[in-house]
Formats: structure tokens, C-alpha cells, sequence
């Protein structure tokens, strides 16, 4: 079986998968695959389930905080989501024959990786509504593209992610629509939070498809079915309009509508920045995982204590039944 | 006894009561998005953080309307100080490790869905309309805390000394929610509410049954602990609590959010 | 440390007269707390009204590898099918 020892290769199956894959079929976990589709898939799910856990804690960073009752309660549904969301595509990895614990195990260890925007902190209230205007906006050019990837599972998951990140952008827009028309004070919050998420934001789509490493092959694979960079252009079509809406600034002297492409041209990501958070150096990338380990370590005798009640009450179920339970070593 | 209390300030205080009891519990139950001890339970803790905040809103609405003065939810939510604040002080509890939240929990779900239950005869309808909404929430909290006792008090020695610990720890707050006010009184006469401590003998025979069950031992009662979160002698905690969740609106009142 | 819990897949009826229909997998120690899980996990938007887990150890699938033998020799016997089965056009509806 799959997480044990290599799958047997040869050219005739590669070629049918490959085949299987170009009629657009659906790939689901009991299917013969390549390893590396496999191995692609764990790490892509995987990476994409501890973004959707680690993104709980900037926003969560709020829920105290939320200026509103309306305001937290939507605010502690959406961070809830977003656990949905993490435990969805951990499931959906799980199919491949891995188990969560060990996903968790390697995120602990730094051999998996979540998006980098979450290591950015969340400062004021307004980066609250930033984060669900911007980061879920890309986020969701990102998902609605994954509804029709080629793995069963992953696809089955994003389309409930999507129907539930719906309410999230929009969450994040209103609290922005609502600072902007209110005070001198509350509108420069809403611009300098803006300021602060636009580039990051655009680094989420990853490096420009000419230097990504694993593009290629996801999109032969049909795991990806857009680039980097055309999921990028989409993103700032779709969110310039937004922000004249909101009457912000985005902060790139470079950004202007381009007739001839149909496009909007936009500046260069200061690519340097993007690489030191992703090894390890933003502003939040330990504290993350520092609360990422707490939860997972300060939850380890509630987990065991609930296994051993099960046990427990199986063994005294058995007991009245007369049934033996060989099970129990 | 003949109270000052009219009846309708007795109700704009039971309201806040009732409010500021739900208020609490959910903020405290939301701030563990993110840290729960599995990710399933990350989200159940937090739905039943959203049921406390919905059913606080309606509370803390209905003492707005009470009062006639115009205060909304948010207003008395967002601009009282803790000596202001009603709840009692088990609810306001810090967190500590899931058997601290679950024992507190469970002794507030006792409480909670007797009242409730005795609110669904309240002679006022807005009363008993939130108590009919409310009371199906809280039966699944107390459904879900007391399966929690019971699998933590019977599952390993390290989650029994965990909770026994906490049990210790909380039992001393249990006093407040069953003991008369002059407040109670004028409620019970009016029929809006009943006395707690006609509550008390259901709650607590559930409260043993768990207990039992969970092979936890009741702690000896305190009698004479003193502080009253329904007078507004609150715990350190509170005060704390509030400067946090009033933040944003008092540095920059009188702004929508 | 033991403390892995084992995998459920869910199946939620979504209202009285269908089927329940499976709508993913959780976490959970016991049949008890992953019927609960599944409730906080899977109904949060109304989304069903009755709910069935099982342990995902007690499922047993059909391996993909059989399916020519399992499923293809449904696919000639088109006699199965209404279409099958010519009808003068004056006979509506049957």
C-alpha cells in the first residue's frame, strides 16, 4: 500500500495515468498513481491545511478584541471555518496514506512549510478586514482553481471550502467599507493597513512561474491548473476595482490599467522579502509556530485521556456483552 | 419584605445578569480558536462560544429596551466597567487547560439550563422567548461538558488529577449562583424569574450524577466565600478581560465599527 | 503516548426523503464524540438533520483493480433500460 515503500512503475501506467488525466478524470485514493503525483499531492494538501491552522492565530489575534458583538461573533465563525477548512484538507490528505499526526510532526520539524502571509502581524482592527478582503481574496483565485484539480478528495474539499469562504471576503471588505466612511482616524487605519498587506498579498500566488520549481509538472499533472503569475493578474484585475470602491490607495506607483493587454500592470515584488519570511525571518514566523507546538503539546493528555476512556468503555461494554475484544493488547 | 426594586428595573437587572453571564463565558470559550486540543474540538468550543455571544446579544438587547434609556447591546457590552457587570464570577474564570474550561463549563451549564428551563413559565413573553431559543444550546453544552467530565475524570491518572484539581479550584464559586437576592425576590413575586435556590437541588443532583460517573469526588462546599459577581465584587480577572475587550471602542468611541 | 484518535467518515441526511449521503471524515475517540464532531464539524450551516458515522477501519471497498470484472459487464445489457424498448408514438407516458 501507498505510504509504505514505492509504488511499482513502469511506462505503460504512467502512460495511462497520464491519459486518464488529459480526459479530465477524477483521480481518487485507491487508484493506482505515480508516487511523485502522491508525493506532490501530501505535500501540496498538507501545505495548504497547516496554512488554513496557522492562519487561525493572526485573526484570532482579534476575537478579543472585535469592536462589535456582530463583529465577533462573525469574526470567531470565520476563524472557525477556517479550523473546518484545515481539518477538511488534512482529511483529504489522509486518503493518500498519511496520517495527520504525522503532517502535524513535520510542520513541527520545519519539513512542511504554510503561506508565508501569516507570519505578517495583525496590528490594528482594520488588518482584520485587510486579511479577509485580501488574503482570502487571493486565496480564493487560488481555491476556485482547485475545485477541479485532478485528485477526488482535494477537489471535494475545496468545493466546500468555497462554499464557505464565501461569507469570509466580504466580512473583511464591509469592516473596511465601514472604516473608510467613518472617521479621519479609522480611514487612515484602513489605508496604512492596506500599506501594510497589498505585497505580501501578491507574494501568496509564490515565486513568478519562470523560477517555480514544482508548476511544471502540478499543471501536466492538472493538481494546478493555473500559473503563478496568471492567478496573480486575475488577483489585481479583480481587487483594483475594489479598492477604488473603498476609495484606498494601493500602494504601487507602478499599477495602471494596460489597454493593450487588458490587464493592469503592476510593480516588482521585492522578492528578497519574500524569501527571508519564507526561511524563517518575518516579523511572526515563531511566534506561530511556537503557539502552533503549544496547542499540539498542551493537547496531548486531553487526546490520550480520551483514547483510554474509549477503551475503557469498550472493554466494559464487551465485558457485559461477553464479548472478547482481541484487539486490546 | 417589601423591595425598593421595581419590577422593571429587577428585569433591566436580571437581563444584564442573564447577558453578562453568556457574554463572558463566550469570550473566555474564544479565545481557544486556534489553541484547542484537536482541531475538532477547536470548533465545537467555539460554536458553543457563538451560542453564549447570540444569546448574550439578546439579553443584553432586551436590558436595553428594559431601561428605555436607548442603550443598545453593543453600548452595554462595550461601556460599562466591571464593577458594572453582573455575571457571576465562576464564568469570568481565566481558561487555564482544557479541564479548568471544562469543569467551569459544566458547573455554569448546571446552573444555566435549570434557569432556563423555569424561565420557558416566565409571565413575560420577550423572557420566555429567549429562554425557548436558548435552552436548545445549552442542552447540547451540557451534553457536550458533562461527556467531557466524564472521559477526563475516567480516563488517565494524569486527566483525573487534572480535573479533581479543577474542580477544587472552582467549587469554591458555586455558592453565588444558587443564593436568593433581594433582586430574585421581586422577580419571583412579578413572575418573571424564579429564585435560584429553588434550583438548586436539580442542578445539583445532575451535577453528582456526573460527578459519579466521572469518578471525581465533590469537593467539601464553601459557604462563606466571599464576593458576589451579581453586586459587582468581581475577580481580578474580570477587569482584565474588559480592558481587552473594550479596547478598540474605548480608545475611539462614539466611531461604527 | 497513545493519543491518536481514529478516522470516521461522516454521512449526513440533509432533510427527511433522502439518502444520507457521505460528506467527508474527522477525528474522534469514540462513536459518541464523532457523532458530536460531526455535528460541530459538518452541520454548522444547517446542513443535515440526521447523522451516521462509522469508523473508516469497518468500511470495505472494491478495489479499483476489479472494476472491469465488478462493473463493466453491466454496460451491454442495454435491455435494463426503457430506451431499449420501441413504443409506437401514440403510447405517451409509460
Amino acid at each position: 500500500m501507498p505510504a509504505e515503500g514505492k509504488t511499482i512503475e513502469n511506462a505503460d501506467l504512467l502512460k495511462a495515468f497520464q491519459e486518464r488525466i488529459d480526459r479530465d478524470e477524477k483521480i481518487e485514493p485507491k487508484d493506482w498513481m505515480p508516487d511523485a503525483y502522491r508525493q506532490t499531492l501530501i505535500r501540496q494538501i498538507s501545505q495548504h491545511a497547516h496554512s488554513e491552522v496557522i492562519g487561525m492565530l493572526p485573526e484570532g489575534n482579534w476575537i478579543p478584541r472585535a469592536p462589535s458583538l456582530r463583529r465577533k461573533a462573525a469574526l470567531i465563525a470565520k476563524v472557525q471555518d477556517e479550523a473546518g477548512h484545515g481539518l477538511y484538507l488534512y482529511s483529504a490528505a489522509e486518503t493518500l496514506g498519511i496520517d495527520r499526526e504525522t503532517l502535524y510532526q513535520q510542520l513541527l520539524a520545519g519539513k512542511a512549510k504554510y503561506s508565508s502571509i501569516f507570519n505578517y502581524p495583525t496590528l490594528t482592527w482594520a488588518d482584520i478586514g485587510a486579511v479577509g478582503w485580501l488574503v482570502d481574496g487571493a486565496a480564493i483565485m487560488n481555491q476556485v482553481m482547485l475545485t477541479r484539480t485532478s485528485y477526488g478528495p482535494y477537489a471535494r474539499a475545496m468545493v466546500r471550502i468555497c462554499k464557505e469562504e464565501s461569507f469570509h471576503q466580504r466580512q473583511g471588505y464591509e469592516i473596511l467599507l465601514t472604516l473608510v466612511r467613518g472617521s479621519e482616524e479609522q480611514k487612515a487605519m484602513a489605508q496604512d493597513a492596506l500599506d501594510r498587506w497589498w505585497w505580501p498579498s501578491l507574494m501568496m500566488f509564490g515565486p513568478n512561474d519562470a523560477e517555480s520549481v514544482h508548476s511544471a509538472q502540478s499543471m501536466a499533472w492538472r493538481i494546478k491548473r493555473k500559473s503563478n503569475d496568471e492567478l496573480r493578474q486575475q488577483f489585481v484585475d479583480a481587487t483594483v476595482p475594489q479598492a477604488e470602491v473603498l476609495g484606498l490607495q494601493i500602494p504601487d506607483a507602478d499599477l495602471k490599467w494596460n489597454e493593450d493587454r487588458g490587464h493592469y500592470d503592476f510593480g516588482e515584488i521585492d522578492w528578497n522579502e519574500f524569501w527571508s519570511v519564507v526561511h524563517g525571518n518575518g516579523p511572526c514566523n515563531r511566534e506561530r509556530m511556537a503557539a502552533y507546538q503549544d496547542a499540539h503539546a498542551n493537547g496531548a493528555w486531553v487526546r490520550e485521556a480520551a483514547m483510554a476512556y474509549a477503551e475503557k468503555r469498550q472493554m466494559r461494554k464487551n465485558e457485559t456483552t461477553g464479548k472478547i475484544d482481541l484487539q486490546v493488547a | 419584605m417589601q423591595s425598593s426594586l421595581s419590577p422593571n428595573h429587577a428585569l433591566f437587572e436580571f437581563a444584564l445578569f442573564m447577558g453578562d453571564n453568556g457574554l463572558i463565558c463566550g469570550h473566555r470559550l474564544s479565545e481557544w480558536t486556534g489553541h484547542g486540543p484537536a482541531l475538532e474540538q477547536d470548533i465545537a468550543i467555539t460554536n458553543i462560544s457563538l451560542d453564549l455571544i447570540g444569546q448574550a446579544t439578546s439579553w443584553l438587547n432586551l436590558a436595553g429596551e428594559v431601561e428605555g434609556k436607548g442603550r443598545s447591546a453593543d453600548d452595554l457590552a462595550y461601556f460599562r466597567s466591571d464593577r458594572q457587570y453582573r455575571n457571576f464570577l465562576l464564568t469570568e474564570q481565566p481558561n487555564g487547560d482544557w479541564a479548568m474550561t471544562i469543569v467551569r463549563q459544566f458547573l455554569f451549564d448546571c446552573f444555566h439550563f435549570e434557569m432556563l428551563q423555569a424561565l420557558l413559565n416566565s409571565q413575560d413573553e420577550r423572557v420566555v422567548a429567549i429562554a425557548a431559543k436558548s435552552i436548545k444550546e445549552v442542552v447540547y453544552h451540557l451534553r457536550y461538558n458533562s461527556e467531557w467530565m466524564i472521559r477526563l475524570g475516567d480516563g488517565t491518572v494524569e486527566s483525573h488529577r487534572r480535573m479533581q484539581r479543577a474542580l477544587k479550584e472552582q467549587w469554591r464559586f458555586l455558592g453565588e449562583l444558587y443564593e436568593d437576592q433581594e433582586l430574585d425576590q421581586v422577580l419571583a413575586e412579578s413572575g418573571i424569574s424564579v429564585l435560584p435556590s429553588s434550583l438548586k437541588q436539580a442542578a445539583f443532583s445532575r451535577m453528582r450524577g456526573v460527578l459519579k460517573e466521572a469518578t471525581l469526588k465533590e469537593p467539601a462546599a464553601v459557604t462563606d466565600f466571599k464576593g458576589s459577581g451579581r453586586k459587582g465584587i468581581h475577580s481580578e480577572h474580570l477587569g482584565h478581560l474588559l480592558a481587552v475587550m473594550q479596547s478598540v471602542q474605548r480608545a475611539y468611541p462614539g466611531q461604527e465599527w | 503516548m497513545k493519543n491518536n484518535w481514529p478516522i470516521w467518515e461522516v454521512f449526513i441526511r440533509s432533510k427527511n426523503g433522502l439518502s444520507h449521503k457521505h460528506v467527508g471524515s474527522l477525528h474522534a475517540a469514540d462513536a459518541e464524540m464523532a457523532i458530536e464532531n460531526a455535528r460541530d464539524v459538518y452541520t454548522r450551516r444547517s446542513e443535515g438533520i440526521s447523522i451516521w458515522v462509522v469508523e473508516s477501519k469497518n468500511i470495505t471497498a472494491s478495489s479499483p483493480a476489479d472494476a472491469a470484472a465488478l462493473f463493466e459487464p453491466a454496460a451491454d445489457k442495454i435491455y435494463r433500460h426503457p430506451t431499449f424498448y420501441i413504443l409506437p408514438d401514440e403510447v405517451k407516458h409509460m
